[in-house]
């Protein structure tokens, strides 16, 4: 049943973006995911509104102070099992802005990341090649 | 004993038809619509993946909801749907299961069941966003309940005005095509309240352009915003089988005719043309009211919902009422 259920949710990743000071860039290019040019729709993978009906969690940004305590919340409301995938270079390690005193660090000393996508914006392409690198390892979780 | 052990087959039975065909249509008009955008689209099974997925995820409770409430409403809203059925002649498989037990006006109710159970549940939520998207779904109800009341009353009229028995009785609907009785102005009034019809269908399944108390954009899934897991799924196939629903009332309003009336078949390979004919018509008639709309289409404000279904839909339906008025009295 677990195998099951795991295979029904590697079919169907529903996603939620998260910009978390981002120049917006990075954003763009995960929106354009639902676009007829990247359809992602075609396998499974849904942009969905709230974090309660997500299973995937996309950050694009480096994490400001401000939204350190909001990236925290928004990883609690989603349901387990959840996933975060880290998009664009300024999540990885804060990018152009690495040095700044705004910063409460890059996204994985807040939340647990699944999956880095680098890039600066990072190509939708890249962020599809990010999903089926999650789908790897829902499968090695599975074995 | 038996009747009753029949009754509980029916459920099940009735139950697991509603899901399953609810889910296969949602997942044609998925394709559907990703092919008019051109886009490949979603395999015709995924929203069977997503149902499984979501009842094997976490069913979380907000903060500060209202346990109770806010876990009943998902059920409530899957049995009213499946409730609904029963009453519905589902094409093939015979007459309605509890035929003579309720009627039209019934089905009216019942109709709105789920939806009220969405608006108890939103609120229950305690999300701000979900309390929005709650009040737009109670003023959508009350917008579209206009003129899908003026369909099935001037339905139910005509049947009584030629005296027949029980004309709100919706298994008598089927049995007597209203085409038949109708002159060439009162056909004009039952394509308009056809054309009404296929319009309130995609208000009552909740889908664009009448989509605003979920407004993924504006409100973050609205009236759904705190529902995950279990209670989302549920959800899911409360609107997949009201879907199913809607689709049975508009054939049997308005293209109540069976193959087996047309050409001499043996008694069972007549009943599955019957019911194959039944789905041709179903899956023909969403298109139309809920892939194409939803294709071409994007999310109207909710005051011209309001405006549209009382001054302009409504005003449609009066007109075909009236016109089938004429066609009797001329």
């Amino acid at each position: 049943m677990r195998l099951k259920a795991n295979k029904a949710l590697g079919r169907s990743l529903w996603v939620y973006l998260c910009n978390t000071g981002s120049c917006n860039g990075c954003d763009i290019e995960c929106v354009a995911l639902g676009t007829s040019r990247y359809d992602v729709e075609r396998l499974g993978v849904k942009i969905v509104g709230s974090p309660r009906h997500a299973d995937v969690l996309i950050v694009t940004g480096p994490v400001t102070r401000k939204m350190e305590p909001r990236l925290r919340m928004i990883y609690e409301q989603m349901p387990d099992p959840r996933f975060v995938i880290v998009a664009g270079v300024c999540g990885m390690s804060g990018g152009m802005f690495y040095d700044s005193y705004a910063l409460a660090g890059p996204i994985d000393q807040i939340i647990p990341v699944d999956v880095y996508v680098p890039g600066c914006p990072t190509r939708p392409e890249a962020v599809i090649h990010g999903l089926s690198l999650l789908l790897e390892k829902l499968e090695k979780m599975e074995s | 004993m038996a009747d009753v052990f029949y009754s509980i087959l029916c459920v099940f039975g009735l139950a697991f038809y509603g899901i399953f065909l609810g889910l296969v249509f949602s997942g044609v008009d998925r394709m559907v619509v990703a092919r008019m955008q051109s886009r490949i689209g979603p395999p015709l099974f995924q929203p069977f993946f997503d149902v499984l997925k979501l009842l094997n995820k976490q069913d979380m409770l907000p903060a500060n909801a209202v346990p109770g409430i806010f876990r009943m409403a998902p059920v409530v809203a899957l049995a009213a749907a499946v409730t609904l059925l029963f009453y519905l002649p589902l094409g093939g498989i015979g007459a309605p299961v509890l035929e003579g037990r309720g009627d039209a006006i019934l089905a009216l109710y019942l109709l709105l069941i789920p939806g009220l159970a969405m608006v108890i549940g939103g609120f229950a939520g305690g999300s701000p966003y979900a309390a929005i998207g709650a009040q737009r779904e109670m003023v959508t109800m009350i917008s579209y309940e206009l003129p899908l009341a003026t369909v099935i009353l001037t339905f139910a009229w005509k049947l009584a005005s030629l005296g027949v028995a029980q004309p709100f009785s919706l298994g008598v609907m089927a049995a007597q095509p209203i085409w038949g009785y109708v002159g060439l102005l009162g056909s004009l009034g039952v394509v308009i309240l056809f054309f009404v019809m296929l319009l309130v269908t995609p208000g009552e399944l909740g889908r664009i352009p009448f989509d605003s108390p979920e407004a993924e954009t504006e409100l973050a899934g609205g009236i759904l915003v705190e529902y995950s897991g279990r209670s989302l799924a549920l959800f899911q196939l409360a609107m997949a089988v009201k879907t199913v629903a809607m689709g049975a009332l508009m054939v049997t309003l308005f293209l109540p005719w069976n193959v087996s009336g047309w050409i001499a078949l043996p008694a069972p390979v007549g009943a599955v043309a019957d019911f194959l004919f039944f789905l041709v018509k179903v899956g023909f008639l969403l298109f139309f009211s809920v892939s194409v709309l939803r294709a071409a289409m994007a999310r109207l404000r909710i005051s011209d919902v309001v405006t549209g279904y009382w001054k302009w839909i409504g005003s449609a339906a009066v007109v075909g009422l009236l016109l089938i008025l004429l066609d009797a009295k001329g």
